[in-house]
């Protein structure tokens, strides 16, 4: 299983630990994390199922916007924001 | 109404009345945009937009807030519309009994009748052919900012758009007239100055005692209706006729407040000099109310939910892109600051 962890400026918003999730593909691992975290998904997504623009996802170091992209079982995963604001 | 709930781009500041001054009471989502709220009998609700994150909405009920959901576009089929159907922003937010009216950025209007755990989204609306003449305003894509439910009638629903015109429903919203007559937009081409669907109303309010009057201040002048929002006169608002925000007397038909600005593409007040136009016989004259208020040098530009005012008609209150807050207890007449240094202002609102 993919081992996940969230960026910690969410935790400002939500509570999710990091946790091992079941998935072969990015989609796959983040609905397998929206399962036990049903409001993440609007902080992730937007309504047509995409990454949000500011939210990148890094497997095993690499950011990644295709969610179809594989994921293996010893892969690191990362959902955290771009830097932005003032 | 001893509460004022001042949304800022840095947290919501709720002010409470302490003897003859307001003072802030709580200080909530700090360092977090908030866009507004709407108070409930039984409930508070705060829109946020988190950025990164997306826009989310939270109510409290006792002390704590908690996270409920916030509207959700369906899925989009393929080439059907130039604007993507994905929650940008909640842009209005009201309630008529147990049912919640949330108005959003790109367009879509949505309802909710378990306090906000889901929502709907308004098809016979949303599937109308002339939201695509729509445009932005200010945002990448339309936005519905007001909407004006009738006190006696829940079910008459009046929105504004912008850049789309104004929209009224007499069935709880199952279907739609495209309404305006009398609107003008010169800032378009000729031949479609008078089109309804690209008019851009920056704010309507109704008076709840007189629904059927309707005030708005739009992006080329400001207007009144006495037909429920169908049909508009122009009024002439001294120093200008331009602005955002329109407050209308809860009971009085004939009185409401502007706040106006230079114009679009100077949007400052005129002579750097805050003030705000008052008429009190329907539109056809108008007083400046200045006292109180800066008179050099201020830039301070007031967003379309930045000016309310509460139950009896006597307190009002707005509040500035700079983080100005005023408060008058006497109509207009004379203002206070309470506060010029809070985060920039996006709406003020008694409950």
């Amino acid at each position: 299983m993919a081992h996940v962890d969230v960026a910690p400026i969410l935790a400002r918003h939500l509570t999710v630990p990091a946790c091992e999730v079941a998935g072969e593909t990015v989609a796959e691992v983040l609905e397998g994390l929206f399962a036990s975290h049903d409001r993440l998904r609007g902080y992730v997504l937007d309504d047509q199922g995409g990454l949000r623009r500011h939210i990148v996802v890094f497997v095993d170091g690499e950011a990644v916007r295709d969610l179809a992209r594989a994921v293996r079982p010893t892969s690191e995963v990362v959902i955290m924001q771009a830097l932005s604001g003032g | 109404m001893d509460r004022l709930y001042v949304s800022t781009r840095k947290g919501l500041f709720t002010f409470e009345r302490k003897g003859t001054g307001w003072v802030i009471a709580s200080v909530d989502f700090l360092g977090d945009p908030v866009t507004l709220t709407l108070p409930t009998e039984d409930a508070l609700y705060a829109a946020l937009n988190l950025g990164h994150f997306g826009t989310k909405l939270r109510r409290r009920r006792g002390a704590e807030w908690e996270e409920v959901a916030v509207p959700v576009y369906p899925e989009q089929p393929q080439g059907v519309d130039d604007v993507k159907w994905s929650l940008e922003l909640i842009w209005s937010l009201e309630a008529a009994g147990d049912r919640l009216w949330a108005g959003t950025i790109p367009g879509g209007l949505f309802h909710s009748d378990d306090a906000g755990e889901s929502w709907t989204l308004v098809r016979p609306l949303w599937d109308r052919e002339e939201r695509k003449q729509a445009f932005g305003g200010g945002y990448d894509a339309p936005g519905i900012h007001s909407i004006a439910i009738h006190p006696a009638d829940p079910k008459e629903l009046l929105l504004a758009v912008s850049c789309g015109g104004v929209w009224r429903s007499q069935d709880d919203g199952a279907a739609w007239e495209l309404v305006g007559d009398g609107l003008v937009a010169d800032y378009m081409p000729d031949g479609k100055r008078d089109m309804k669907a690209i008019q851009d109303p920056h704010r309507i309010q109704r008076c709840a005692a007189e629904p059927d009057v309707v005030w708005m201040q739009h992006h080329n002048g400001a207007f009144r209706s006495t037909d429920g929002g169908v049909s508009w006169s122009s009024l002439e608002v001294p120093p200008s006729s331009f602005g955002f925000a329109v407050a209308a007397h809860p009971t009085d038909p004939k009185t409401a407040w502007f706040v106006p600005a230079v114009k679009d593409e100077c949007r400052v007040p005129v002579d750097g000099k805050v003030v705000v136009a008052r008429t009190r016989d329907g539109g056809e004259s108008f007083e400046v109310l200045r006292e109180g208020l800066p008179q050099e040098h201020a830039y301070d530009l007031v967003f379309r939910h930045a000016l309310d005012v509460d139950a009896s008609g006597e307190t009002l209150a707005f509040g500035s892109t700079t983080g100005s807050l005023w408060m008058s207890a006497n109509g207009g007449d004379s203002w206070a600051t309470v506060s010029a240094n809070l985060p920039p202002i996006y709406a003020v609102r008694f409950g």
